[in-house]
């Protein structure tokens, strides 16, 4: 193994930990229906998280209208289920496309603005994509639209089957994150990393940001289209619900849980919110009365996230055990 | 005489009540050190601003390479050849060394709408950056983060990412500004080198370093351009004595 292949390991290594562990959870005892279906739910939601994290983190952009491209996949799911369409050939390259188009058009314009007028136009279309689909009658308005089937592929019902549904949205949760790292740390994702920290400087040597950032807002919206599609078919079920600003608060804070220096945080904060959420609601009635004040305490205390909290850990460690610091000096 | 790589012509700028820059007509040559100097709050920075195209100005034209530039945004700008260094030090904080000037070269080296090959590993781009780093005399702190770099050699850094950007003109806006008396003495060092090769527009407040650079200088008193002249010619004026420069100044 080289060094720097090594390097990329280790600064992935909890990244690849959670994606293995998906891997083998199914026959690990994780293996029915409703395990299945919830951590389907968790890489779907955490595959919309990556891609968020993408602009957050990667590109300084905070979006908090992020849900509203899950809608529109999810919704294109529906449209044409209602239309008699199933064929994934057509639905997905299709969901992915609108989901893409809206981000393309709403951040040509919300991309002029910057810090907190960002945060509130994309809430902005975020909310008139919601109230959008509450109208939609057809599709059932607000009461939402039950999918009949699952898309099809080729005429085959693959995605009926649980567990190669959970390894399709496995290896597209992966794709996506290796995706995304790839793209930060190309010419591309430089020129976004450099605009983040220093707009001023990445002007001063000839990039204006704003083309690579609408780019990049086009190609996390595609990504969130993904994501809304295939929840779409692990809920059989859609409704406005699904692009409220809630959700897209809720995907900002498991990027933020997760750690926004690393696009494989948004992994681990997408699971740990879905796998929280659904633990607490057994135990506790209130449970969002203990749900609250954990994720405060992760924010004061794990500022780097999950993925730093290995580091921290090992750094507190060190502080407390001068003998060992000692000896490595 | 050669046509002029920069040319100024009534350039004027308020803001409100406040003139700030005033009827400024002036030429840098190619291969030439042209500075301004001017008391503070004489305007040498809102001037600067205009020329690299951070602010428009209210009348007047800027021609740059023969070119009209005065509608050109300041990214474009750039991208003709006009570099520019910041008074406060404008750096990304969280690149190393090599990528902050390996940006600038990027920025000169053909699309940067390349999504998946790392950029890290290209050769190209990073051997032109170390180039510039050397010139620098940067080169051993190559892989160092920005942010941890001493101010006088984040001044340095600087002045590597504008000659990374292989320009014409170099607007250099206090280059010393903060720098030790060593890292002074190895700045006006780089800057003597660098005057064969691009044509460079100075202010600044060392006056030594000015009169031991300049090839001509202008006096900038109240948004004014009182006078232009050579050294000795600026050491000589009355007005610039009584205007601005000290008689400890001139001896």
């Amino acid at each position: 193994m080289t060094a720097p292949f090594r390097k990329t390991l280790r600064k992935h290594a909890l990244a690849l930990a959670t994606l293995l562990a998906l891997a083998a959870a199914p026959f690990l005892g994780f293996g029915d229906g409703f395990a299945l279906s919830l951590l389907a739910r968790a890489m779907i939601l955490g595959m919309a998280a990556v891609s968020l994290s993408l602009l957050v983190g990667g590109a300084g952009l905070v979006s908090l209208g992020h849900a509203a491209t899950m809608g529109i996949g999810a919704y294109a799911v529906v449209a044409f289920d209602a239309a008699g369409v199933s064929e994934g050939l057509i639905v997905f390259p299709a969901a992915i496309a609108a989901a893409a188009a809206y981000a393309l058009v709403t951040g040509a314009v919300s991309l002029r603005t910057s810090g907190v007028h960002f945060i509130m136009i994309t809430l902005a279309f975020g909310q008139m994509a919601f109230f959008t689909t509450s109208s939609f009658s057809s599709l059932g308005g607000d009461d939402g639209y039950t999918l009949y089937a699952r898309t099809e592929w080729l005429g085959s019902r693959i995605l009926d089957n649980r567990l190669s549904f959970h390894f399709l949205c496995l290896g597209l949760l992966a794709l996506v994150w290796v995706g995304g790292t790839l793209l930060l740390g190309s010419r591309f994702g430089r020129v976004l990393r450099a605009a983040r920290e220093n707009p001023q400087r990445a002007l001063a040597v000839g990039f204006q940001p704003y083309p690579y950032r609408l780019v990049a807002y086009a190609m996390a919206g595609a990504v969130g289209g993904l994501s809304g599609a295939l929840l779409a078919n692990a809920t059989e079920f859609v409704s406005p619900a699904l692009l409220s600003w809630t959700r897209s608060g809720e995907l900002l804070f498991m990027v933020i849980l997760g750690g926004v220096g690393q696009l494989g945080g948004a992994i681990l904060g997408a699971l740990a919110i879905v796998l929280l959420e659904e633990t607490l609601s057994h135990l506790l009635v209130y449970w969002r009365l203990v749900f609250g004040p954990l994720l405060v305490l992760s924010v004061l205390f794990l500022p780097d996230g999950l993925v730093g909290a290995p580091l921290r850990l090992r750094a507190a460690f060190r502080f407390a055990s001068p003998k060992r610091r000692n000896a490595d000096a | 005489m050669p046509d002029p790589l920069l040319e100024l012509h009534g350039l004027s700028k308020n803001f409100g009540a406040l003139t700030v820059t005033s009827d400024v007509s002036l030429t840098v040559l190619p291969g030439e050190i042209h500075a301004i100097i001017g008391p503070n709050g004489a305007g040498k920075t809102t001037l600067i601003h205009q020329i690299s195209g951070t602010l428009r100005p209210d009348r007047g034209t800027i021609r740059f390479a023969g070119q009209d530039v005065t509608a050109l945004p300041f990214e474009r700008r750039a991208r003709l050849g006009l570099a520019r260094s910041f008074q406060i030090t404008s750096i990304v904080p969280g690149f190393t060394a090599l990528e902050n000037v390996a940006l600038a070269v990027q920025a000169r080296s053909g699309s940067s709408f390349r999504f998946l090959r790392p950029v890290a590993g290209e050769a190209a781009l990073n051997d032109e950056a170390r180039a510039a780093l050397d010139i620098v005399g940067l080169g051993r702190v190559a892989d160092r983060t920005a942010a941890a770099l001493s101010h006088g050699e984040k001044r340095q850094l600087e002045l590597a990412i504008a000659i990374a950007m292989n320009p014409r003109l170099l607007l250099l806006d206090e280059p010393l500004a903060g720098a030790g008396p060593e890292e002074t003495e190895r700045l006006i060092g780089i800057l003597r080198e660098l005057r064969s090769r691009y044509g460079i527009l100075l202010v600044e407040h060392d006056m030594q370093a000015v009169f031991a650079l300049a090839d001509r200088i202008s006096v900038l008193v109240y948004g004014r351009v009182i006078v232009t002249g050579t050294v000795d010619e600026i050491r000589g004026h009355p007005e610039v004595r009584t205007a601005y420069l000290g008689e400890d100044a001139l001896a």
